[in-house]
């Protein structure tokens, strides 16, 4: 296999730099790289943030908005084919087959098409309904985004967070509809996400926890409880669905994106690796459980990762024997920053070691996540990134310490 | 090779400082420092650390 042919299915962040690592490790590999929407790889976390306050704003004109959001890349013209606004369709035989009839024979194929926006299945509003996940979306959805308007929510994420966040600078009335007891509850625990919750409040955003949304009339969002929300805008934060519909045919297990070893190599199907959003990966820092892991900085981890496999298996030799990326994940909401290491999510307790919690936005916290006696993740709610990064080197120190059981 | 930073859009995610401990850190004020010129040994990392930042802000030339 001198010069393999890998085809990489998916241009976001996770397909150009599992493009760029294949290239270090392989000069002459034949790199395709595929991708549904028709922009070139470009940068998703300001699209709640900065990018959709530009847009709804109208204080910069699009291309300009989506030129800050293009992700540079170290690869030079004609070192790699490009294919996009066009999605693949299936695999045929290990290869793979586009929705424009194409077929793009390959020795391996990198899934790197990530994840869609979950949706309500009730009709009904779809004139002022919205999601969040592409640059289209983000202009849809500004362009919605008018003072005064009043705008509902549905699901207190990350995401939907974020948004509320960013209507209420824009001087929009924001609902946010969570049917959990707190926002973001699952990644952050019950008091940080109680905390969360009253930041959200003193910004003015009504959070009606608890509840769910029963129907769309015209112009209202109707919840279980019968009460009615007036809607100019609604914007469905749902959480996601990862895009694995193409890999039917492939052999891989797809029940939760794609089953991957610890080499981002698919089980069950030989030439397919998954990387990003998609990959559903054991990391031994933390247990033997495979999670899907839809951080910004899985991408590169693992396209480096799978870069390495590839190489490896064209070159007949092993890449090193231990995947252990430490999870890191942001958001930024009325200017504080939610800044995490480690998984939380697998928490049993919380212990908040600088600041207190009925300061938040006001002062620096720092809250420290425990499984039994082992620390797991830290957060720093606008705490100082020196001080953070004091508390990141004691959850690595501890996660890497051998456990005694 | 030359590291340079965009601290017009950075925005602290200190995420070079955890890629290229060796060639950016906090000052005791906590904003970032760098080392403006690195040797060959350190390129990898500063290019971890290009990659690593959410905001696009280094710059290696």
């Amino acid at each position: 296999m001198a010069d393999p042919r890998i085809t990489i299915v998916g241009a976001s962040l996770a397909g150009l730099r599992t493009a760029e690592a294949v290239l270090a490790e392989l000069p002459q590999a034949r790199i395709m790289l595929v991708g549904d929407e028709p922009h070139a790889p470009y940068n998703r976390p300001p699209l709640s943030k900065d990018s959709m306050e530009a847009l709804a704003g109208g204080q910069a004109p699009r291309a300009e908005v989506f030129e800050k959001l293009l992700l540079r890349s170290k690869i030079m013209p004609g070192q790699i084919e490009m294919r996009l606004g066009v999605a693949a369709a299936g695999i045929e035989s290990g290869n793979v087959r586009l929705e424009d009839g194409a077929l793009l024979r390959s020795d391996f194929v990198v899934a790197a098409t990530g994840i869609r926006p979950r949706r309500m299945p009730m009709q009904g509003a779809a004139d002022r309904r919205h999601v969040l996940r592409s640059f289209d979306d983000a202009e849809a959805l500004a362009q919605a985004m008018r003072p005064g308007a009043q705008m509902v929510v549905i699901g207190a994420g990350f995401i939907g967070c974020e948004i509320a966040a960013t209507a209420r600078k824009l001087g929009l009335h924001v609902t946010v509809v969570e049917p959990a007891p707190q926002p973001m509850l699952r990644a952050l625990g019950h008091r940080v996400a109680a905390a969360m919750a009253a930041l959200h409040r003193r910004h003015g955003v009504t959070l009606l926890t608890g509840r769910s949304v029963e129907t769309f009339e015209a112009e209202r969002v109707i919840l279980d409880d019968g009460k009615a929300l007036e809607a100019d805008v609604i914007v469905e934060a749902l959480g996601s669905r990862p895009n694995t519909e193409w890999l039917a045919a492939s052999g891989a297990d797809l029940s939760d994106g794609v089953l991957v070893d610890d080499r981002m190599q698919a089980i069950g199907a030989q030439n397919l690796l998954a990387v990003g959003d998609l990959a559903r990966f054991a990391n031994p820092l933390f247990d033997d459980l495979p999670r899907r892991v839809e951080h910004w900085c899985v991408p590169g981890q693992t396209a480096k990762r799978a870069a390495a496999t590839i190489a490896a298996r064209v070159s007949g030799g092993a890449p090193a024997p231990d995947f252990a990326p430490m999870p890191s994940f942001w958001s930024d909401q009325y200017g504080m920053r939610v800044q995490a290491f480690g998984a939380p999510a697998l928490a049993e307790t919380q212990t908040v070691v600088e600041g207190d919690l009925t300061q938040i936005g006001v002062a620096p916290i720092v809250v420290e996540y425990a499984r039994g006696d082992h620390l797991v993740g830290v957060i720093g709610l606008g705490a100082p990134p020196a001080l953070i990064a004091r508390y990141r080197a004691r959850l690595m120190d501890a996660l890497c310490a051998p456990v005694t059981a | 090779m030359k590291v340079h930073v965009d601290m017009s859009i950075c925005l602290l995610h200190g995420q070079c400082v955890i890629a290229a401990p060796e060639v950016f850190s906090f000052d005791d004020a906590g904003g970032l420092v760098w080392v403006t010129e690195i040797d060959d040994s350190q390129v990898a990392d500063a290019e971890a650390a290009s990659d690593a930042c959410p905001e696009q802000a280094i710059i290696l030339g």
